[in-house]
């Protein structure tokens, strides 16, 4: 079963497909866009920082892009594959 | 800047770490001048290259962008460069857009953008030979007819299809363009930013014969770099060897240096007969400017640090490992990497702040970068540290003199720190700074880049030795050397006080005795002091300067470290040590801050709050330290 949820509830490891971007601003949204978040790329979360796991890096069209868990909170996802 | 009898120019564009500076390195080689554009502190990099048939064109090097829907200070001047918009530039005559071939996904879109400027367009495939290990197979002319542009497969590092880019550049300008160039850019909307990416894509799809594997080594080094402890632990390792290395290695060019310059200045006297000329040469001209370029060494080693990690895509990690007590503090996460920079100078510390776009999260970074460690600072450090701290055995292979230098970097990094945190919570109030920042892959950094980088500094630190520091010892010298002593003033040999109390410097330094007393800091001090507004390490040429024109014969020959730590109290030298983490000595970067925020009011700010700071922590400094171990 696949469950909507958003970049920033996933674990390290897990894998996702982006279904929505709706930052919080408009320049967040245009920052995620240029830099290839954008709906129907895979993301995975590669890494998590020390001290509370947040910010993340994901990998996304061949990059590896860190940001923090309450910007991806603004980035839907859903679940694909299992967790590694 | 240009006439339209030079040369014509074309200009490289690009994302941020596709490689487009190794592939400007390898067209140019040491041909570059780097200077800024007109009106902002953005860097303007220009070299020069020969075409096939003998004719040269200059070649831009413009500041990696994302897109030219410009959203930082950077981008918006690639933007306006190509559109023909900088005053005093002229519009690049063929563009050639770099692009890492292994990640063409995510550096097609602005290639696309590109050609939509309807100038002459050729397309580097950078970083080929590793897209092609990781055995990716593309069909270049399929690849050529969907852009509708030249494409040219290189690997600057090892020199490799440089010259069929050449070629195909030239081929580009002799062709008849469809249309004449855009001048205006409008800003993309949403939409168009997601088709440009399907089309992308869809380009992709036709020209893709084999897909290459991801890059494993990366993620590998990754585990450990990035990992929640050891992480932590590599960077604390890699900053701790930085500074060690900055004080042991280069002591031994700073010794040739040293005797160098004595020895120089002992052969310049030996040929003059006492006198003024002498006296202006010898304690003005070679002790002031010798004092300072003894530090070359160190600053050198501090850049080839600075160069090597950030070449190799490891400043980025650190930057992700801080971005918790960055965002702490209410900085952006990008802040890392100016500050970083600013423990080499604060100058270009403050210029990567054009990163950040927000202005007031770029304003808090840039009202504390200059409180880091910068390398003018080291300078004082070294002398003070050499000359009071013991050279022994501190802990494991460190020693008590590396020790005390980390500590002072260390005050250099939670000072800036605890500032952003203030001001963010007063004057610079605001929501917290959002981080979204590409992690590069890791590679060998190249020696090519480093080198040009490292020439760079070095120019630039040899000019200011050669010009700011040379009249300031000149101007320092005159001001403790005249007016002389009446012929009625008895000598020093006879119980009289030196010459320089006569002088104008002497009575300079006695006016502002009376404020820095409470501090620790003698009229000697204070002379020092002033000039070294202008640029910190001027403060120890003009000690050099001062105490050589003090000194009887037998104190000229010993270094300046000696003689400071036999004439000053252990409170004095710590109390000036505490004044150089706070205090605002440096007139570039007033001037920088100026530029960069366009109004008077910050540099005024940032002089004040730099200012108050170090008054206070010295005089505590050294009232405390004279407590303890009793007063000088």
């Amino acid at each position: 079963m696949k469950k909507t949820l958003n970049l920033g509830d996933l674990k390290k490891g897990m894998r996702a497909r982006i279904t929505a971007v709706n930052a919080a601003t408009e320049e967040m949204t245009r920052s995620f866009l240029e830099i290839g978040i954008l709906e129907g790329s895979p993301v995975r979360v590669v890494h998590q920082a020390p001290l509370g796991g947040d910010p993340i890096a994901v990998e996304v069209r061949g990059a590896l892009i860190a940001l923090r868990r309450q910007e991806a909170a603004g980035i839907d996802v859903e679940l694909e594959g299992p967790a590694t | 800047m240009s006439t339209s009898d030079a040369p014509k120019m074309i200009a490289l564009a690009g994302l941020p770490n596709c490689g487009k500076t190794s592939l400007f390195n390898a067209l140019t080689g040491s041909r570059q001048k780097v200077a800024n554009y007109p009106g902002v502190t953005v860097e303007r990099k220009e070299g020069a290259i020969a075409l096939p048939d003998g004719r040269t064109l200059r070649v831009l090097d413009l500041p990696g962008t994302y897109s030219l829907d410009a959203r930082t200070p950077d981008e918006a001047i690639t933007r306006d460069v190509l559109l023909g918009k900088v005053q005093g530039e002229e519009p690049p005559i063929a563009l050639v857009a770099v692009a890492d071939a292994t990640n063409l996904e995510r550096n097609l879109g602005l290639v696309l953008e590109l050609r939509d400027l309807n100038v002459p367009l050729v397309l580097a495939l950078n970083m080929m030979d590793l897209a092609r290990k990781r055995g990716l197979e593309l069909d270049l002319e399929r690849l050529s007819s969907e852009l509708g542009i030249p494409v040219v497969p290189t690997v600057a590092v090892k020199n490799l299809g440089l010259s069929e880019l050449l070629s195909a550049v030239d081929r580009a300008l002799g062709a008849t363009p469809a249309a004449a160039p855009r001048t205006e850019w409008k800003r993309s909307d949403f939409a168009l930013v997601r088709a440009r990416f399907s089309e992308v894509d869809r380009i992709l799809k036709a020209s893709t014969k084999k897909s290459g594997t991801p890059e494993l080594w990366t993620e590998r080094l990754d585990r450990v770099f990035l990992h929640p402890v050891l992480g932590f632990i590599v960077l604390a390792a890699v900053l701790a060897f930085m500074f060690q290395a900055i004080f042991s290695w280069a002591s031994i060019p700073q010794g040739w240096i040293e005797q160098g310059v004595g020895a120089f200045g002992a052969w310049v006297g030996s040929l003059l007969a006492d006198g003024p000329l002498k006296s202006l040469l010898v304690d003005g001209a070679i002790a002031g400017v010798g004092s300072v370029l003894v530090f070359l060494p160190q600053i050198l080693i501090l850049f080839s640090f600075i160069l090597v990690l950030e070449d190799s895509g490891y400043l980025a990690r650190a930057a992700f490992i801080m971005d918790r007590v960055m965002g702490g503090v209410g900085l952006h996460g990008r802040a890392f990497i100016p500050l970083l920079s600013s423990f080499a100078c604060a100058i270009p510390g403050i210029l990567s702040t054009r990163t950040i776009a927000n202005p007031r999260d770029r304003l808090a970074t840039i009202l504390v970068a200059p409180l880091t460690t910068c390398s003018a600072r080291l300078p004082v450090y070294t002398l003070l540290v050499g000359a009071f701290i013991p050279d022994r055995p501190f802990f494991g292979p460190f020693r008590m003199q590396g020790a005390v230098l980390f500590g002072l970097y260390l005050a250099g990094t939670i000072a800036p720190l605890t500032m952003a945190w203030l001001f963010r919570r007063t004057i610079l109030r605001g929501p917290k700074p959002p981080l979204l920042m590409e992690l590069p892959t890791y590679k060998v950094p190249s020696v090519r880049g480093v080198v040009l980088g490292l020439l760079e500094r070095a120019k630039i630190f040899l000019r200011r030795a050669g010009t700011v520091i040379l009249s300031l010892s000149v101007l320092v010298w005159f001001l403790s050397s005249y007016p002389a002593p009446p012929a009625t003033a008895p000598s020093p040999v006879d119980g009289g006080v030196p010459a320089i109390h006569y002088s104008y410097a002497g009575k300079l330094g006695h006016a502002v005795e009376p404020l820095l007393k409470p501090l620790g800091f003698d009229w000697r001090v204070g002379i020092a002091l002033i000039p070294g507004f202008a640029a910190r390490e001027v403060m120890v040429s003009a000690l050099g300067t001062v105490y050589a024109l003090e000194g009887d014969e037998a104190q000229v020959e010993k270094a300046l470290g000696e003689r400071l730590a036999v004439s000053w109290s252990l409170a004095t030298a710590l109390s000036l040590i505490v004044w150089y983490i706070f205090a605002p000595q440096c007139l570039s970067t007033l001037a920088v801050v100026r530029r960069e925020t366009n109004t008077w009011k910050w540099p005024l700010f940032l002089l004040g709050y730099m200012t108050a700071l170090a008054y206070v922590a010295s005089f505590a400094t050294f009232h405390i330290v004279g407590w303890i171990w009793g007063s000088a």
